[in-house]
């Protein structure tokens, strides 16, 4: 009696379960922190080891909570470092290892990324209009791939950039092209979280959509501008709040257009186009919801993250440059969002339409502002 | 919260209805939105320039109009601070508003809630247990218990509720996030510029205007006192000075605030990177206290700023700082060049001047000098030790797979040619003439190679919004502009230029064996041309041939006239030469390019507005930093307000209201009910799996379960 009361007390508990693997995860983490912090803590400053040590119960945590991504770091890092072992040092073997010219060198793997985010687009678009399990199947391990594929580039580029110069060396969330890896790599994973909380694929030809146009966007910079040279930090970039602030920043930019693209959906749907092809009109909202909520709470985090960062930098931690007030904006708009959803009861086409006009307000202060208004915000200029 | 009851009763209509509007939700999403669209307006005309680039943007007519709505500074107009004011009212009454309902709400467990009432929840299902009434509630608690509940009992009729509730804590993230916003505006508010207009407005504050030479020399009345409170200014203190005041810009013009202490700059660093972008700027400086007279050094960086007391100095930018600069003057003055050389204005001496001469010049001072029988000056703006510029930037040409191959590899490698090349130390200065116009010049110390070939660059603009135009003046063979100057005077001065001519017509007679009266007609011509052309260069040329020649000849005329001028300026070479005293040589394909690339940036020479070309001989760099100084008293408010706001966003986003009752009645029935004050799509699932488990947990029998959709 004793016990089955317990397991009966146990079960109703919402939190998943701690396992084996749980703590095998978190020890193979500490462990790589430890080292990093031996090999390399006397070139770190308190607070990057302190963002180090930080990481450790932030990531075992986020693994615990959300399975899949116990494997997924675990398997970026392991490339990442196979990636380390052919370099040996050397910038060149780019050009002259066949593994790392053709799968694992940063530029090669980001080129992956665009193929696959491209190729899980379709896989998802064909498997809701020919209501193929097989291709919604295909379009989610296409979408792991491509998060994997970025995310190890991002880690193979760090190591890079400190290849052509121990100066030069930095955390690739610096300029435009990284942020747009960066984007895609954070919008990808949220994408795969709800996928699996839902447990519907049927989202994914919209959300993949946003996430191909930001991929275009990264290919024609690339293309046509050379964006993806490592390039190194100006002096006011030098800071641990970097690695903190833009990361952040991203999961709300990342959330935000996602649900823009459920929005989308939504009104589609309320519309009876592939009304029967999508999910319920309650899951879209909820997901919209969700989406929003969780992109507010990291943009106020950002947003203070980068006032303080600029108190620093600019001696004021708020002046109204272009890109916080923006930012402002952005949150204004959300802020407001969120009122209406909650405290005057509002759902429906009224919301879905303004997450939707949301994302314009949002692009703009991601990339509007860096191309039309000038500003202290110096990195990315187009 | 749908209809939150008013917290007390107003005392009259009017005020009654004046809070119900300035607390309610429609009133804070209304101000929301206006204050969104009005930040926008702030971040499409760049904020806080100088007045005179408004108004060569928008004209007389707009500039005015423009200022009155405070379009410049618009996140400091009255318009604009009366927005957040409204915000703030509105926030805080929205919250007083709120506190008795939400509060009463975090405490109650309405744990008088009638059977009836539990069976309109949305989320309700019954059951039946045999277990006696004793177990059953001593199951229930322990349930609720290790479910993070805690539970309000209350037996009535031989029935018992347990009313059982978690996440208050959701409410406390209202009074959190929504109180942090009054902070932060508030601090914001003390650190912004009100707390200065308000001192402005109030005291007898003035502002100065133009250029302060001695600090020392300042009324008290321009001044701010060290205890003032709150603050932001630039302090500039050029290599080896110190300062103790900062600069505050106010309006137009500017106040001075004093500081507790002196800042003495030793040295300022800045450090590039081998692809030129700036690495690391830095001032080593000594901090000595006015009081205590203690000093002590310290480096400043970009994001490592110094705090002293209560005041935070932090790099901002650098200048020069008076580099003392030795300078050769070429006078562009036909005839002056060979014969006179240039002068500095202190020597009125004409005859014993040498063809060339040297003066010292210092950043930021201003250099008189005559020319040509003008007064000029010479307002040395800017040095910079060295220049890195990309050269030779190309596209990629390849294409399709091959193209992609170059994207493949590291992020290390450019896939186009480019590099970056320093151009050695330029300065900048402006040249006014006697009434007050200016122009603005930049010379390179050391030539630059473009095609194989060297250039003295010499650039010029009327304006400081349009870009500089070059001078590529061609150095000689011993690297030096003197053969130009030298070549560039014979074939402008009307004296030289009638013997350039002559030995012209000689050398084609000689070559061509022309008749005496052809080579008589060339010599004319010839004189003509270069009279022409020493006018306006190719210009002159052009409208003379536009003017006089019909259209199916000018093709012919311009380059008969081309290539006369080529000619010349080849004997204005040898003549120049000649004169000082050196050998004549042989036209190489090196040596003709020079002349022509000579006789090009002589045509160019005619625009370049001064009687000077200033060559920088040698240089002595001073650098200066300039710091900024603020005092903020508001900043621990709005850290203490962001810390606050993420920890309410998160309670209300995240922590989750629940309430759930359980109704045990005496005959054995169970009522189950739910509600949660955020109605998310898993609260049914949620409920669910309550009720299962504490069903199965009470051996209950099923009865009718409302089945949550
Ligand atoms: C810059 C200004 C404001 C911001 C950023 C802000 C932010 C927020 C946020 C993030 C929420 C949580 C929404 C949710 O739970 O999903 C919220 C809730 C709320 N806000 Fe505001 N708010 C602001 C101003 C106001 C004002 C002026 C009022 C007064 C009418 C107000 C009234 C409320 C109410 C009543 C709630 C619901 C609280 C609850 O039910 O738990 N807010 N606010």
């Amino acid at each position: 009696m004793e016990i089955a009361q317990k397991t009966l007390l146990a079960k109703t508990s919402r939190l998943p379960a701690f396992g084996p693997f749980d703590v095998l995860f978190a020890l193979i983490l500490a462990a790589g922190a430890a080292y990093a912090l031996h090999a390399f803590g006397e070139y770190m400053d308190i607070y990057e080891r302190a963002i180090l040590v930080c990481t450790v119960p932030a990531a075992a945590a986020f693994g615990w909570y959300w399975k899949p991504m116990r494997v997924f770091l675990l398997a970026c890092a392991a490339v990442a470092l196979i990636a380390v072992g052919l370099y040996q040092g050397q910038l060149v073997r780019a050009d002259e290892v066949f593994l790392l010219k053709y799968f694992v060198s940063s530029q090669t793997a980001i080129m992956w990324m665009s193929a696959t985010v491209f190729l899980s687009t379709a896989a998802y678009w064909l498997g809701m209009l020919a209501r193929s399990t097989f291709f919604e199947r295909s379009g989610t391990v296409l979408a792991w791939i491509a998060a994997g594929a970025g995310f190890t580039g991002m880690l193979v580029r760090w190591y890079e950039s400190y290849l052509i110069g121990t100066d030069v060396g930095h955390i690739p969330v610096s300029n435009l092209y990284e942020v747009f890896v960066l984007f895609t790599v954070l919008t990808t994973l949220m994408y795969l979280f709800y996928e699996s909380r839902y447990a519907t694929r049927r989202m994914g030809a919209f959300v993949m959509l946003v996430i191909s146009a930001a991929v275009g966007f990264l290919l024609w910079y690339s293309f046509s501008r050379d964006a993806h040279e490592i390039q190194p930090l100006i002096p006011a970039l030098q800071s641990y709040w970097m690695k903190i602030h833009v990361p952040a920043n991203f999961i709300g930019y990342g959330a935000f257009a996602m649900s823009a693209m459920v929005g989308a959906a939504y009104l589609l749907a309320s519309k009876g186009i592939l009304t029967s092809r999508l999910p319920s009109l309650q899951v879209l909202d909820d997901v919209m919801y969700r989406a929003i909520s969780i992109g507010f709470a990291f943009f106020t985090i950002a947003t203070i993250l980068g006032a303080l960062w600029a108190a620093e930098a600019w001696g004021t931690y708020w002046q109204w440059d272009p890109k916080e007030t923006w930012a402002l904006i952005v949150w204004l708009n959300y802020a407001t969002w969120l009122h209406m959803r909650l405290t005057k009861g509002l759902r429906g086409a009224v919301l879905a339409w303004w997450a939707l006009i949301g994302l314009l307000v949002t692009t703009f202060a991601f990339l509007g502002v860096n191309m039309y208004l000038s500003g202290l915000h110096s990195y990315g200029s187009l | 919260m749908k209809n939150p009851a008013p917290a007390r009763r107003p005392r009259s209509q009017a005020a009654s209805s004046l809070y119900e509007l300035l607390s309610s939700m429609r009133f804070a999403i209304a101000l929301l939105t206006v204050l969104a669209i009005a930040s926008v307006i702030g971040t499409l005309l760049q904020q806080n320039q100088p007045f005179n680039n408004y108004l060569n943007q928008f004209g007389p007519f707009w500039f005015p109009m423009f200022q009155m709505l405070g379009l410049y500074n618009v996140y400091s107009t009255g318009w604009f601070l009366a927005i957040l004011a409204f915000l703030l009212l509105s926030t805080g009454l929205c919250i007083v508003r709120h506190a008795r309902p939400m509060l009463h709400d975090m405490r109650a467990f309405r744990e008088t809630a009638r059977e009836t009432s539990l069976r309109a929840f949305h989320l309700c299902a019954e059951g039946r247990t045999s277990l006696d009434a004793e177990t059953a509630a001593a199951r229930t608690r322990a349930y609720l218990a290790a479910n993070g509940f805690r539970t309000r009992e209350n037996p009535r009729d031989g029935d018992l509720l347990l009313a059982a509730k978690q996440g208050s804590w959701s409410r406390a993230g209202y009074f959190l996030a929504h109180g942090a916003i009054i902070l932060i505006c508030v601090g914001g508010l003390l650190d912004g510029n009100l707390p200065l207009k308000l001192r402005m407005a109030l005291g007898n504050k003035q502002v100065l205007h133009g250029e302060v030479s001695d600090v020392s020399q300042v009324p008290p009345t321009s001044r701010l006192g060290e205890g003032n409170a709150t603050f932001r200014g630039n302090v500039f203190i050029p290599e080896g000075k110190s300062a103790s005041v900062a600069v505050l810009n106010v309006d137009d013009g500017m106040l001075l605030q004093d500081l507790p202490f002196i800042v003495s700059l030793d040295k300022f660093h800045v450090d590039f990177y081998p692809t030129g972008q700036p690495k690391r700027f830095a001032s080593d400086v000594i901090i000595t206290d006015r009081d205590s007279g203690k000093s002590f050094r310290h480096t400043i960086e970009v994001n490592k700023p110094l705090t002293y007391r209560g005041v935070t100095l932090y790099q901002a930018s650098f200048e020069d700082g008076g580099s003392r600069l030795r300078l050769a003057v070429h006078s562009l003055v036909p005839g002056e060049a060979q014969e006179e050389g240039g002068r500095h204005a202190d020597h009125g001496d004409h005859a014993s001047v040498p063809e060339s001469r040297l003066v010292e010049a210092v950043v930021n001072e201003a250099l008189p000098l005559a020319y040509d029988g003008q007064q000029y000056t010479a307002e040395f703006t800017d040095f910079r030790p060295f220049n890195v510029e990309t050269v030779g930037q190309q596209a990629s040409t390849a294409t399709g797979l091959a193209r992609l191959q170059q994207h493949l590899g590291s992020g290390a490698k450019s896939r186009s040619e480019r590099t970056m090349k320093n151009v050695g130390p330029s300065f900048t200065y402006r040249l006014r003439d006697a009434s007050g116009q200016a122009r603005e010049y930049i010379n390179y110390m050391v030539p630059t190679e473009q095609d194989g070939r060297w250039y003295a660059l010499a650039g010029m603009r009327e304006s400081p919004d349009q870009p500089f135009r070059f001078l590529r003046i061609p150095t000689d063979e011993a690297g030096t502009v003197d053969a130009w100057f030298a070549l560039r005077n014979a074939l402008l001065d009307p004296k030289l230029r009638a013997e350039v001519a002559r030995r012209y017509a000689r050398g084609a007679q000689q070559r061509e064996s022309l008749r005496p009266d052809s080579a008589q007609r060339l010599e004319e011509t010839a004189q003509r041309t270069l009279q022409l052309f020493s006018e306006q260069g190719f210009d002159s040329l052009g409208g003379f041939i536009e003017k006089t020649v019909p259209q199916a000849d000018r093709e012919n005329v311009a380059s008969a006239l081309l290539k006369v001028m080529e000619g010349t300026t080849w004997e204005a070479w040898m003549l120049a030469r000649e004169r000082a005293g050196e050998k004549p040589v042989e036209p190489t394909a090196q040596r003709i390019q020079f002349v022509r690339d000579s006789l090009a940036s002589v045509s160019d020479s005619m625009h370049y507005g001064s009687p000077v070309y200033l060559q920088l001989v040698s240089f002595e760099q001073v650098q200066a930093t300039v710091l900024q100084a603020t005092r903020s008293p508001g900043k621990p408010l709005v850290y203490l307000g962001s810390l606050l706001l993420v920890m309410g966003v998160f309670a209300m986003l995240y922590v989750r209201e629940r309430r759930l009752f359980v109704l045990l009645k005496a005959d054995g029935r169970i009522l189950m009910a739910l509600s949660t004050n955020r109605q998310g799509l898993d609260a049914g699932e949620q409920f669910a799996r309550h009720r299962d488990a504490l069903m199965n947990h009470l051996d209950a029998t099923a009865a009718q379960r409302d089945e949550p959709q």
